[in-house]
């Protein structure tokens, strides 16, 4: 068995309900994303038109972010997904020197790499990743990309010739696909960004937590402090609590 | 949108994920200076040591270890500081995960602290025969003081994956397009040699002009080539749309423009003319200052290396 995703991007409308579902679904952080959608102009005016793209982590078959992972934190599933374990994370940021898709970010509340796991905890009660249940016109298909006769499997060989992935020369083997995507689509440089001219300017930051374990110094007397407050166990091979991670300190840079 | 009017053919982001940062920030750089540093002087010392007599270098079996160790424990610290559980860092141990070149160069880390450790000991206190003379450990040290040649050799041995560690770490960032592992694996071996034999330079007032033009030779080698990597890159990297998107935050109008030409000029062109006259010349306070330049040099050129395909944007 293989998960694999499909965006038809003749289907997306750019509704962004997919991000929401996911920023929902797995307390996301602002200013962190494991889910969004890109959106670029094409044309000039009049002849305008806009396109809409939907980028999450790619669950590569030949993962960057697992290879370099020093402590295994990312790892396999069975399934296919490039699962992360954030107890295990050292916070290295090795992964998100190593994904060739930007699709990992550091979470400002718990310091530990974060990234999309095709929401693992839901297929594995037998539901739908959520950005999947969201999209109301189904542009987002899922499915064992193993079975020739699964929906997404089908709809692959139906469009065959216009499926694509994104940057297939890092042989990253992803199994992520694209129907309808051209070039300025999934390309990143092949359009140009104009800062401060985006649809939406003043973006709320977050700083990464600098709770009393969390500052430089701290960091290194953690383990001389009392470890229930760390919010942490994973030290002592215990299961990791998030509830006992400290409420993070909103910032705003603008 | 319309009074940016574009080509057709291009597209413009009206709306993506912030501009990326740099994740990997300065306190890396320094790991990447440090760790030159400490095989640096490894490499460099061997290699005068096979070369001169004792009496032509007379402190390198005890300053070369001691330079190692400070350095190494650099490296270690900014490793510790940058992460975001320092003390977490014992998972490496715990539970390494064999592909990754992090785990490896921490492995062979440790390793080389001990064996550091030990030629540190050993060497200081047959250089200081009256240190603590009457306690019971160091006499036994001294007593074992030949241990310190059979250590040595190890020591040289782990100094290179040690060293080429930072580089497969690069070659392993896939999302960098600009770090490529043979142009990385040579850059921080000259890199450490350049390091070496600068820090080695302010250390060299007693050893025999031989042993120091040997330094300026060896200075003015690696200097010469890992310039010439870097302009190489620079000028004639036409493969890849990527690199070129990456290199151009070193052109005229770009962010690390001015770090870049700093390093370069004073940090590699300066030193490698100063060196070279030194060769003959010998001239102790310019190949001091030619080594401080050169140390500066290394630490801005990785620096700007490091950093700029890290605010290339990936979505």
């Amino acid at each position: 068995m293989k998960l694999g995703f499909l965006v038809d991007l003749n289907l997306c409308m750019g509704c962004k309900g997919c991000e929401v579902a996911c920023r929902v679904e797995n307390e996301v952080p602002f200013s962190s994303w494991r889910l969004h959608v890109k959106y670029v102009d094409i044309g000039t005016f009049p002849d305008v038109s806009r396109n809409f793209t939907p980028l999450r982590c790619n669950h590569c078959e030949n993962a960057p972010c697992e290879r370099i992972c020093p402590v295994s934190a990312l790892h396999y599933l069975d399934n296919g997904i490039v699962n992360i374990d954030s107890s295990r994370c050292i916070g290295c940021a090795g992964c998100v020197m190593a994904c060739p898709y930007g699709a990992i970010y550091m979470d400002p509340q718990t310091n530990t790499a974060d990234k999309c796991t095709y929401c693992a905890h839901r297929i594995e009660s037998g539901m739908m990743p959520a950005c999947v249940v969201a999209c109301p016109v189904e542009a987002n298909i899922f499915g064992d990309v193993e079975d020739d006769t699964s929906h997404i499997s089908l709809y692959i060989m139906e469009h065959q010739g216009s499926v694509q992935v994104r940057k297939p020369e890092k042989n990253t083997n992803p199994k992520h696909y694209y129907v309808g995507g051209g070039n300025q689509a999934l390309n990143p440089l092949a359009h140009e960004r104009l800062e401060r001219y985006g649809l939406f300017n003043d973006t709320t930051h977050i700083e990464h937590i600098d709770t009393p374990h969390n500052d430089r110094l701290d960091r290194f007397l953690a383990p001389l402090k009392s470890l229930e407050k760390l919010g942490d166990k994973s030290f002592w091979g215990m299961e990791k609590s998030k509830e006992n991670i400290e409420s993070p300190k909103h910032k705003k840079d603008h | 949108m319309i009074e940016h009017s574009i080509n057709v053919t291009n597209g413009l982001v009206t709306l993506d994920v912030t501009s990326p940062t740099t994740i990997w920030s300065w306190l890396i750089t320094l790991n990447m200076w440090a760790v030159s540093l400490t095989v640096g002087v490894v490499l460099v010392g061997a290699y005068l040591s096979y070369r001169h007599k004792s009496k032509d270098r007379p402190n390198l079996r005890w300053v070369v270890p001691l330079i190692s160790l400070i350095s190494l424990n650099i490296f270690l610290l900014s490793t510790l500081t940058y992460l975001h559980w320092s003390y977490k860092i014992i998972n490496i141990l715990l539970y390494p995960h064999w592909t990754s070149a992090i785990t490896i160069g921490a492995w062979v880390a440790l390793l080389y602290t001990i064996l550091i450790t030990i030629m540190v000991t050993i060497g200081i206190l047959d250089a200081f025969p009256n240190l603590a003379r009457h306690n019971i450990f160091t006499k036994i040290i001294r007593r074992g003081s030949r241990f310190y040649e059979k250590v040595s050799p190890f020591a040289v041995f782990l100094s290179i994956p040690l060293i080429l560690h930072t580089a497969i770490i690069m070659a392993e960032s896939t999302a960098m397009g600009l770090w490529q592992a043979p142009t990385e694996l040579i850059q921080v071996l000259l890199g450490a040699f350049i390091a070496g034999s600068a820090t080695l330079i302010f250390v060299s007032d007693s050893w025999s002009r031989e042993a120091r033009e040997d330094l300026s030779f060896v200075l003015a080698i690696s200097i010469l080539f890992s310039f010439l990597i870097y302009m190489g890159e620079y000028l004639f990297s036409f493969k890849s749309a990527e690199i070129e998107a990456t290199l151009k935050y070193l052109h005229a109008s770009g962010e690390y423009n001015v770090e870049f030409w700093i390093a370069m000029t004073l940090g590699f062109v300066t030193p490698l003319f100063l060196s070279i006259s030194n060769i003959k010349s010998d001239n102790k306070t310019l190949m001091r200052f030619a080594a401080i330049l050169a140390l500066i040099g290394l630490y801005l050129a990785k620096d700007v290396w490091l950093k700029i395909p890290q605010i290339l944007p990936l979505s």
